[in-house]
């Protein structure tokens, strides 16, 4: 409720700056908020404190190398982002990869999505004003699954484990006994978080019907991923554009109604629940078999004037890769489409006209990663 | 408010679950045998050098350019009366861990498995009061594989 001040008391709008060394906004977002009274009028975000220039760092590096560029533009679904750019190098170089490979890839894509969307539960909770106890349970589940990356890959973060081709190594031999034994806790969690919060009277009242975006908008502004779905828009690239095996895994795409905070919340978490299905499909059909092309030549080179644009659907949305090669080892022109900088335009047509505690939240329901945005 | 009893349940029900955390720095985790930190050199035992041969591979396969490689003829080798068939041998070997990104390529590349991810919690606990000393020289690099810290996972 607005209280209406007096005709003759005469008042001014403030501006706010929040960020960027400010932990609500999930890495270093600026963002200068034009509020009257506790309503945001105006939002004028600023971005750019986290770009290193990664698209054209691998420029100056080969293929192999820029896997591990990759995992840093993206630093909460590094396999995500990695198989974008193996890919499109694929798509480029004509490479078939492995039947296992892909199955492995596929497990552990859906893997880094149910550890990221943990990630978005707990700062989710965090944001609006329930510090500890969601924010520790989805680290406790996402520790588990991070710990099975470590296993796979060696690394907790920064796995550099896909190559073009296949995969760096073999998995260890009690791979799918691992995953098995992760999704028991991940299955756990998940529920933990439903009756944590879906039906939490506090929550509800802090989340539905904030941030409203309609699916016209949000399909104008270019939006993809949960953010997009929970407007009620069905578009899922592993759907409406099958790559590797998912058009032979049976899964639903869950969308929203109304387009809200809250429907961005349960998005996510119902999303959740189609990739542990997906992993376990995907472990029924995995397979004994090379995992890396027989004939693969030791040092990979791109047929002259060639372009590819390849998008995969990442736990944020489309991630995608544009690479424009002119021959030799290394790409020509490297674009990374950001699903989070997409999304991010969002953020000022949904925040004007709401109170400035739900802006955070609001920002906080998109799930932007800072690396990802300014790469 | 019955959400609220739930979601109250829920929390209570932590209360006969077991701690999930590990009481770091006093008790270190197990890790992994593929876990990566920091490349190391590793020592040939029989023949009392060290296997790499200072071939630059690893430096130039570095997506960070971190390494620094320098080359000699080994003293040791069958010619000069010694009991090696190793005809170079690595003279000086740096490698700026402050640099490194521990992406495995110089571990895939190298031709004489002379290279090795460190997979020990030395290789997590390398903080210093100065950025020099994170540039670790062939010795130091050295250390750990002839004390027989380090059991090595080559990727194949």
């Amino acid at each position: 409720m607005v209280i209406e001040s007096a005709p003759d008391f005469e008042t001014q709008d403030l501006l706010i700056n929040v960020g960027p060394q400010h932990p609500s906004t999930h890495g270093v977002f600026r963002m200068i908020l034009e509020v009257d009274g506790e309503i945001v009028k105006d939002l004028i975000p600023h971005i750019g404190y986290l770009h290193r220039g990664a698209e054209k760092l691998c420029e100056n590096n080969d293929f192999r190398q820029g896997v591990g560029y990759m995992d840093r533009t993206e630093y909460l679904a590094s396999h995500n982002a990695e198989l974008s750019y193996v890919m499109a190098v694929e798509a480029l170089a004509e490479l078939e990869v492995p039947e296992r490979a892909q199955w492995i890839r596929m497990i552990l894509c859906e893997l880094n999505r149910l550890s990221s969307h943990f990630m978005f539960l707990g700062a989710f909770g965090v944001d609006v004003g329930v510090f500890g106890t969601p924010f520790i349970y989805a680290w406790r589940e996402r520790e588990a699954l991070i710990d099975l990356f470590e296993e796979i890959s060696g690394d907790r973060m920064m796995y550099a484990y896909f190559r073009a081709g296949g995969l760096a190594w073999e998995v260890p031999g009690n791979f799918e006994e691992r995953v098995r034994e992760v999704l028991v806790s991940t299955r756990q969690g998940m529920k933990d978080f439903d009756n944590l919060l879906t039906r939490n009277e506090i929550f509800l009242a802090r989340t539905k019907n904030v941030g409203i975006i309609s699916a016209e908008d949000a399909i104008e502004l270019g939006m993809s991923g949960p953010t997009l779905r929970a407007s009620g828009v069905s578009l899922d690239i592993r759907k409406s554009e099958p790559y590797m095996y998912y058009d032979q895994i049976d899964f639903e795409v869950p969308i929203g109604t109304n387009g809200d905070v809250f429907d961005r919340y349960i998005v996510r978490l119902k999303e959740m629940e189609q990739s542990v299905s997906i992993i376990e499909q995907c472990l029924e059909r995995l397979n004994d078999g090379p995992i890396m092309p027989e004939r693969m030549p030791r040092m990979l080179r791109l047929p002259e004037g060639q372009e590819v644009y390849i998008r995969t659907e990442a736990p944020r949305g489309e991630y995608g890769i544009y690479l424009v090669s002119k021959g030799g080892n290394k790409p020509w022109r490297l674009k990374v489409r950001s699903a989070c900088l997409s999304n991010l335009q969002a953020l000022k047509k949904m925040s004007v006209g709401q109170y400035v505690a739900d802006a955070i939240i609001i920002l906080g329901s998109i799930d932007i990663v800072l690396s990802e945005v300014d790469r | 408010m019955r959400g609220i009893i739930k979601s109250l349940a829920t929390t209570m029900s932590t209360f006969i679950r077991g701690p999930v955390t590990h009481g770091y720095p006093s008790k270190h985790r197990e890790l992994p045998e593929r876990d990566r930190a920091f490349p190391l050199l590793l020592w040939d035992k029989d023949i009392d050098e060290p296997f790499c041969t200072g071939c630059h591979a690893c430096e130039r396969a570095c997506p960070v350019e971190c390494m620094t490689v320098i080359m000699k003829d080994n003293p040791n080798h069958e010619s000069q009366d010694g009991n090696s068939k190793r005809r170079k041998i690595v003279d000086e070997f740096w490698i700026d861990y402050g640099r490194c990104m521990r992406c495995n390529i110089c571990v895939e590349v190298c031709n004489f498995e002379a290279i090795a991810m460190n997979n020990t919690w030395s290789g997590h606990e390398t903080s210093v009061y100065d950025r020099a000393d994170l540039v670790m020289d062939l010795p130091q690099l050295m250390a750990q594989s002839k004390s027989d810290e380090i059991q090595e996972w080559v990727a194949d």
